[in-house]
């Protein structure tokens, strides 16, 4: 049996040409892809304003809570169902948040683990009625959403709690501290990336090597090279240019360690296949011993606590609880899970790909603010965007089959 | 030429990198059933939706002459105004809507835009007498069985003027009382003067109701056989199938067998919705080491209730009664208990209930068995490959490239995957439902193969099949089943299709 592995491993291997490598991957790069090309259409409509060491702080800094969204609401996606309450379970969160500091002076850490533990008691709440009583999740978070916003109003009586305390607003607006002071450059963030950078090198090659030790098909080597080369550009041009400013955001920490976690869990672990199954077939999935309503309710409970994260950093960035408080973050999460191939019918998505939506938005939110764009423009433009990104996916796939 | 029909003359068609077809040739001659026949991806079904204008005029090659008369067709649309009318192999019936609406879909009767209902479910109820069907045209399609669903799917065809009616793999999920009940029909049609063309992979029946037969293998025509004139046999058409002869249509076996392994006592199960109707009564069996057993029964005889019943409870409510297995009784109350105890179910239902069409043929495998290629709950995706390419070899899985999606390979080897999956979960006990439903010839006698190699190997098979023939030459004993009991036990040497079709159809006795 054994050589008969490796003619048959040779024979495919000669048939995979670079061509025939980028068309099988063309997905997966058509979004970033699209990313560049809208960063550096509005880095020339804006005259360079866009990728301002400034403006890139505030990119992270203004999208951070829905990329923080995204991440749960992609588990969703995946699972065949939807979230329509997240903004609102954001709002509602912060706001108690707010209470239990302003009103009541909990120490910050104290209210940001109740306040988590609050969200995940919020999720149990929507999964119980959409994994157990078998309810479309549509109609239990549109409920949710109704139930928090209506909560949210009725605990802040209306109007808005501030000011934090400082070391709850840092979490949104500090930077990580530098190692040497007086300089103009932010040393630490210089050698953040460089870490990052020999990380990213040896994973990659070790992944590489013991793939060719199983004599599996793997990237032609012109192409690994370049994509680590043009990764640890990419990285280190971006740590560069934060470091010409205040350095890295504490927030971007919180939301790099998310993407790690959730995009390891999703593509390596048990659980992140079962999801996967559940939304591909969850009849299969049953079938197979995959604990399906289990799973599902987990799902719930999971993205009621990224709500819970998401409502906490967007009341530390306006440093108030406000009623309106996340007002439409459910859409802009469920665009970012679309626009980063998601499908509408369960079973496929990425976390990668769901934060590049997340960028896709962010990055037109952000150049067409720049270009003095009324909200009236930038919501229609976002739409056709989002259906256009679609369109194009379902468009690849039919060419595809 | 005036009694040809249909005329095909040299059929090309490709697909990016697949030349599904290649110079095929078919005659049809006015008032004969035309079987087709080839094994799975031989481009059967291709060939009638290039027919059917499915595929449209331009994306093929060749000439295609409908009494005489070239045809080009854009859409379905066209094809089924001159009375080609094919009826696919998944139904195409709306569940929620009634027999009459789905007859007329589409086609709907009525008066300035308005439905006229009356004269809808006057034409309904012609169509249906037409098809044998005494159901009132008002009963939504859920409530009735797949034999009827089908029956209906013919009316509907029927009340599109058929000239040339295309059945693929219509008795598929049909029980034999269904078969015989459409293929008579079938003949019925024939004397009024009626032509069809019929794609089956169940040779007896091909037998039984065509004139000719077309075979097909790898996109090339091989031979048209007239059954009357050439003395054709089933042997005959699976060597043309094949392109070799195929001796014994189940692999030898020398029974090698232990003792008992699982006893079920006193199963009983009620309807999940409906809790007063027991679905499955008083059932005992019992499987030795070894062993195949299988589970005869016509449809709608309780035997995938009993296998999903026992698999963990997936099936039905208020279960009693005790499974004993190597002399413990267990419980098993959900699914991973029963993986755990060394239990497989393989569904009748490969698409909706085995796989996981969107995903690739790997992940698939390791699904019901996650644990034996990871290191706590973290994947080993290279391990996954390996095993994942050990069966593709061990089970002959034609396939590109593990990597390649489930929904994309053929019936015969989407099963081959559905076992991988639980050979690969070392069961000592496989409950196999319809195990070769809808699968070729060829990969018909792999499938045997594969099943043999598991119980050589000491496990137990309990396989539940439509198909008289297949259990005749595969099992060791034979359970009946009809209407949730056994009616009765029959062991390889006194079994034959008479006494099992009795027991099948034998009413309840309570003693």
């Amino acid at each position: 049996m054994e050589p008969q592995l490796k003619t048959n491993q040779t024979t495919t291997q000669k048939g995979s040409s670079l061509k025939s490598f980028l068309q099988v991957n063309m997905r997966q790069y058509s979004m970033i892809i699209a990313l560049v090309f809208i960063m550096v259409l509005f880095q020339i409509l804006t005259d360079g304003l866009l990728l301002k060491p400034l403006n890139i702080t505030n990119l992270i800094l203004q999208n951070s809570y829905i990329l923080v969204l995204a991440v749960g609401m992609l588990l969703v996606i995946v699972t065949g169902h939807i979230d329509l309450s997240v903004g609102s379970i954001a709002a509602f969160v912060g706001a108690i948040s707010a209470i239990m500091m302003v009103n009541y002076d909990f120490s910050p850490i104290v209210a940001i683990i109740i306040s988590l533990v609050l969200g995940a008691v919020i999720g149990a709440w929507q999964g119980f009625w959409i994994a157990y009583v078998r309810i479309p999740a549509f109609i239990v978070t549109l409920a949710g959403m109704l139930l928090f916003r209506g909560l949210t109003m009725i605990v802040l009586e209306g109007k808005s709690i501030a000011p934090f305390p400082e070391s709850f607003q840092k979490i949104s607006s500090g930077f990580i501290p530098d190692i040497s002071s007086g300089g103009s450059v932010h040393l630490l963030t210089i050698l953040i990336g460089v870490a990052l950078s020999i990380i990213l090198i040896i994973s990659q090659w070790k992944s590489r090597s013991t793939q060719l030790k199983h004599q599996f098909d793997v990237q032609p080597f012109g192409l690994f090279l370049s994509k680590v080369i043009g990764l640890v550009l990419i990285l280190n041009i971006f740590t560069f240019v934060l470091a010409t400013y205040e350095g890295i955001p504490n927030i971007l920490i919180i939301l790099a360690v998310l993407i790690v976690i959730y995009t390891f869990v999703t593509n390596k672990t048990k659980a992140g296949r079962h999801i996967y199954a559940i939304g591909g077939n969850e009849k299969a999935a049953l079938l197979s011993g995959i604990k399906t309503k289990k799973m599902t309710f987990m799902v719930f409970v999971n993205m009621g606590v990224l709500s819970a994260l998401s409502g906490l950093l967007f009341a530390a960035r306006l440093n108030a609880a406000t009623p309106k408080a996340g007002n439409l973050f459910e859409l802009d999460a469920i665009a970012a899970c679309f626009i980063g191939g998601a499908s509408a019918y369960g079973g496929i998505g990425t976390i990668p790909g769901a934060i590049i939506g997340g960028l896709v938005m962010g990055v037109m939110n952000n150049g067409m603010s720049l270009l003095g764009l009324g909200i009236d423009w930038q919501q229609g433009i976002k739409g056709l965007v989002l259906l256009a990104a679609v369109a194009f996916d379902i468009y690849n796939k039919n060419k595809a089959n | 030429m005036t009694n040809i029909i249909l005329e095909m003359r040299g059929i090309t068609k490709e697909f990016p990198g697949v030349k599904a077809l290649e110079n095929v040739n078919l005659k049809v001659k006015k008032g004969e059933i035309h079987a087709l026949c080839g094994e799975n991806g031989a481009g059967k079904s291709t060939l009638m939706k290039v027919l059917s204008g499915v595929y449209p005029y331009g994306t093929y090659t060749g000439d295609i002459l409908f009494n005489n008369e070239v045809c080009n067709f854009k859409d379905i649309k066209q094809s089924e105004e001159l009375g080609i009318v094919i009826i696919h192999q998944e139904l195409a019936l709306v569940p929620e809507l009634s027999i009459a609406e789905n007859l007329f879909l589409g086609n709907e009767l009525t008066n300035k835009g308005v439905i006229n209902w009356n004269e809808t479910i006057n034409r309904a109820k012609g169509l249906l007498q037409k098809v044998g069907l005494s159901e009132s045209p008002n009963t939504k399609v859920n409530d009735i069985g797949v034999g009827k669903q089908q029956l209906v799917e013919i009316a509907k065809a029927l009340s599109k003027d058929v000239k040339l009616l295309i059945l693929d793999e219509p008795t598929a999920s049909l029980n034999e009382d269904d078969s015989e009940n459409l293929l008579n029909l079938l003949l019925e049609f024939k004397k009024q003067g009626m032509s069809a063309i019929i794609i089956s992979h169940k040779l007896n029946e091909i037998e039984k109701v065509a004139d000719s037969i077309t075979i097909l293998r790898d996109g090339q025509t091989i031979e048209t056989l007239d059954v009357k004139g050439d003395q054709v046999t089933e042997d005959r058409i699976i060597k043309g199938m094949v392109g070799r002869d195929l001796t014994n249509r189940y692999p030898e076996r020398t029974p090698q067998i232990g003792e008992v392994v699982l006893e079920v006592k006193n199963w009983n199960v009620c309807h999940p919705q409906q809790l007063e109707k027991k679905v499955i009564d008083d059932v005992n069996l019992h499987l030795r080491k070894g062993e195949i057993v299988g589970i005869a029964g016509l449809m709608g005889a309780g035997r995938t209730e009993l296998a999903m019943s026992l698999f963990g409870r997936v099936y039905g409510k208020n279960i009693t009664g005790q499974i004993i297995k190597d002399g413990k009784e267990i419980f098993l109350k959900d699914v991973t208990t029963a993986i755990n105890h060394g239990l497989a179910y393989v569904s009748e239902d490969r698409k909706g209930n085995g796989l996981i069409l969107m995903e690739d043929i790997k992940q698939n495998i390791t699904l019901a068995t996650l644990d034996k290629i990871s290191k706590g709950s973290v994947l080993d995706k290279n391990k996954e490959m390996l095993v994942a390419e050990e069966y593709r070899q061990k089970f002959r899985i034609k396939t590109p490239s593990i990597f390649q999606k489930a929904g994309n390979l053929s019936g015969g080897n989407q099963q081959k995957i559905v076992l991988s999956k639980w050979v690969f979960s070392e069961p000592d006990i496989l409950i196999l439902d319809e195990p070769t439903r809808g699968i070729d010839v060829g990969s018909k006698y792999e499938i045997y193969t594969i099943i043999n190699g598991l119980v050589k190997e000491g496990k137990s098979i309990l396989m539940i099949s439509s198909e008289l023939p297949e259990l005749l030459g595969m099992c060791d004993r034979i359970y009946v089943m009809n209407e949730g009991c056994i009616t009765g036990e029959v062991s390889k040497e006194e079994a034959n299709q008479e006494k099992l079709m009795t027991l099948m159809t034998k009413s309840k006795v309570r003693g």
